[in-house]
C-alpha cells in the first residue's frame, strides 16, 4: 500500500442473502484513495456502489476482503469518515444550526468550540441565514448543504458521498457541483463520490472509477487530468466534452 | 377556530421530494376548516347549547316526567353547587384524579419501556407479542372485579384498571413510533460513533414523541374510563362512587352533576396533553 494512500478497499466481495436466495453484489473490489484526492464512482443502477460505500464506511461487513483506514482493518463505523446519503437526511425536530452542530455533540465537544465550528459552517454552506430554521422548511439543495456540512463539521480525513445530488433537479445539481468544488477547495479531504452523471464525474474528480454491473467490479479507471480550480465554465471545454465520452464508451461499450 | 389550537402543516411539494413522499413528515389532518371565524360566529355553539339548555329546563319543569328522572338543569346545577360546596366533590374528585394520574403514569412508562425492549429485540417481541395481544382481547370490565378481589376496593386496584386500560394503545404506539424512525438516521447516528444512550435521546425518543404524545391525548380520557369502571365495581370514593351512590337513591341530579364533574376532568386531561404537545412539537409548527 503505497504511503499517501488513506483508504483502501482490499479484494471485497459481498454477497446479498435474502429470502430469495444469495444475489453477489460486489465481486472482487480493490481500490484505493490517495490522501485529499477527489475519486468519483460511477456505474448502472443496482451495480453495488451504495453498498460499496457501506462497506467503505463501515456501516455493512462485506463478505470477503477488508476495508483499511491507513494501516488499520475497519470493522465498525469511525468518526473520521464522514458519509452523506443520497437524502439530507437531517432530523426534523432540530433546525439548521443544531443539525450541522449533531456530530460535535455527539462528540462532546466543548460548547464554545461547538459554536464557533457551527458557525463557520453555516458561512462556507451559505446558510447563516437559516441557523434557526427547521429542515421542513428547507429545499432540497439547502437541505443537501446542511448534510454537506454536518459531515464536515467534525473535520473527517475521509468524505463518502452517496449520489449527494441524486434527487435535485437538474439546475440545483449543477450549482450544488460548484458548491461542492468550492467547499472542497477550502477543506481539501479525501473524496469518495457515488454519482449518476458522468459530467459531474468529471467536473469533480481526479479520478473516476467505472463499476460493471451486477456483481460491481471495477472495470475502468481513468485520471481526469484538467487542471484545477475548476468551475462550470470547464463544460463546454473540448477536452472536457472528450472525458466524458471516453467515458460513456467504458460504461455502455459499443 | 382559526386553525391555531389544532396544529397542521401544509404539504408543499419540495425540490427535492419524491413523489408521494413528503421526507418523512408526520401529517396532522385539520379537525376544523382552517377558515377566518367573523366574531358573531363564535356564538353560533353556545347558542345551541343554551337552546338546549332551555327546552330541557322546560320539559323537566312542565311536570311530564318526575325529577327524579329528569332533573332541571337548574336543579342540577344546585345540586353540583352544594356538592362543590360542602367540599364533597373536592374530595371524591381529588380520589378519581389520583386514580387516574397514577394509571397513567404507571401504564405509560410500563407500555413505553417494554415497547422500546419489542421493538428492537426481535427474541422480546415473538415471546410477549401474543400473551400482550391476548390481554388486549379481555374486556377490562369483565376483569374489574377480579382486579377487586385480588388488589382491594381502595385506590390500588382502580390504578391497576387505569394502567392497564392505558397500557395497550400506548404500547403499540411506542412500538410503531420506534419502528417508524428511519434506517438512514440510525446509520448516521452509527456512522457518527453514537452511543446507546445518545441515539435513545437524541434520535430514538425526538423521533417517536409525535407518536408518543399523539397516544397520551389517548390515552389521558381513557385512564378516566378506567377509574370510573373500577370504581362502579366496589369503591367508597371517587366520582364513580358518587354516580353509583346516586343512581341507588334516585338523586339524579346528583349522577348528571358527578358525569358532568369527569366529562369535565377528562377534556382537562386532554387538553394538557394537547398543550404538552403544542409545546414539545414546536418543529411541526
Amino acid at each position: 500500500m503505497p504511503n499517501d494512500t488513506i483508504l483502501a478497499a482490499e479484494d471485497i466481495s459481498h454477497t446479498y442473502t435474502g429470502p430469495g436466495g444469495d444475489l453477489p453484489t460486489l465481486e472482487s473490489v480493490t481500490l484505493e484513495l490517495s490522501r485529499e484526492s477527489f475519486v468519483c464512482l460511477v456505474g448502472p443502477s443496482g451495480c453495488g456502489k451504495s453498498t460499496l460505500l457501506r462497506i467503505l464506511a463501515g456501516l455493512l461487513r462485506p463478505t470477503t476482503g477488508q476495508v483499511r483506514l491507513e494501516a488499520q482493518p475497519i470493522t465498525q463505523p469511525q468518526r473520521r469518515i464522514g458519509i452523506v446519503f443520497q437524502k439530507a437526511n437531517l432530523m426534523p425536530w432540530r433546525t439548521v444550526y443544531s443539525n450541522l452542530s449533531l456530530p460535535l455533540e455527539l462528540a462532546r465537544m466543548p460548547a464554545s468550540e461547538q459554536e464557533e465550528r457551527t458557525t463557520a459552517m453555516l458561512e462556507l454552506t451559505g446558510l447563516t441565514g437559516f441557523a434557526d430554521v427547521y429542515p421542513a422548511a428547507l429545499s432540497g439543495g439547502m437541505a443537501q448543504r446542511v448534510a454537506i456540512g454536518r459531515a464536515l463539521i467534525h473535520d473527517p480525513e475521509v468524505l463518502l458521498l452517496d449520489e449527494p445530488f441524486g434527487q435535485l433537479d437538474a439546475l440545483t445539481r449543477e450549482q450544488m457541483s460548484g458548491e461542492l468544488l468550492r467547499i472542497w477547495a477550502r477543506h481539501r479531504k479525501t473524496v469518495l463520490m457515488v454519482t449518476h452523471s458522468i459530467p459531474e464525474a468529471v467536473l469533480l474528480a481526479d479520478r473516476v472509477l467505472v463499476m460493471s454491473p451486477r456483481p460491481g467490479r471495477i472495470i475502468c479507471d481513468l485520471p481526469v487530468p484538467l487542471p484545477r480550480p475548476r468551475s462550470l465554465d470547464l463544460l463546454h471545454r473540448p477536452d472536457f466534452v472528450a472525458l466524458t465520452e471516453r467515458l460513456r464508451r467504458s460504461i455502455h461499450p459499443a | 377556530m382559526d386553525g391555531k389550537v389544532f396544529p397542521h402543516r401544509h404539504a408543499e411539494p419540495r425540490i427535492g421530494d419524491r413523489p408521494g413522499e413528503a421526507a418523512g413528515r408526520p401529517r396532522l389532518t385539520p379537525v376544523f376548516p382552517r377558515f377566518r371565524m367573523v366574531w358573531w360566529q363564535f356564538l353560533l355553539a353556545p347558542s345551541l347549547g343554551a337552546i338546549i339548555l332551555v327546552l330541557w329546563e322546560i320539559l323537566a319543569r312542565s311536570g311530564v316526567y318526575a325529577s327524579f328522572i329528569l332533573p332541571a338543569p337548574t336543579d342540577v346545577v344546585e345540586r353540583w353547587w352544594s356538592l362543590a360546596s360542602d367540599g364533597s366533590l373536592m374530595r371524591h374528585g381529588a380520589v378519581t384524579l389520583r386514580e387516574v394520574l397514577s394509571g397513567l403514569l404507571i401504564g405509560l412508562t410500563a407500555a413505553f419501556w417494554l415497547g422500546y425492549l419489542i421493538a428492537k429485540n426481535r427474541i422480546a417481541a415473538y415471546t410477549l407479542t401474543p400473551y400482550l395481544v391476548a390481554l388486549q382481547a379481555i374486556p377490562i370490565v369483565a376483569i374489574a372485579p377480579l382486579l377487586i378481589i385480588w388488589f382491594g376496593s381502595g385506590i390500588a386496584s382502580k390504578v391497576i384498571i387505569c394502567a392497564l386500560i392505558v397500557f395497550f394503545p400506548a404500547l403499540v404506539n411506542t412500538i410503531i413510533g420506534m419502528r417508524n424512525i428511519a434506517p438512514e438516521l440510525r446509520d448516521l447516528m452509527h456512522a457518527l460513533e453514537a452511543t446507546p444512550l445518545q441515539t435513545f435521546w437524541h434520535l430514538e425518543l425526538p423521533a417517536a414523541l409525535p407518536i408518543l404524545l399523539g397516544g397520551l391525548k389517548v390515552s389521558a380520557t381513557l385512564s378516566v374510563i378506567g377509574a370510573v369502571v373500577g370504581e362502579f365495581v366496589s369503591a367508597s370514593e371517587g366520582l364513580g362512587y358518587l354516580i353509583n351512590f346516586g343512581r341507588g337513591t334516585y338523586d339524579t341530579a346528583l349522577v348528571i352533576a358527578a358525569v358532568y364533574t369527569l366529562s369535565t376532568l377528562a377534556l382537562t386531561l386532554y387538553g394538557l396533553a394537547s398543550l404538552l404537545e403544542y409545546i414539545l412539537l414546536d418543529w411541526q409548527r
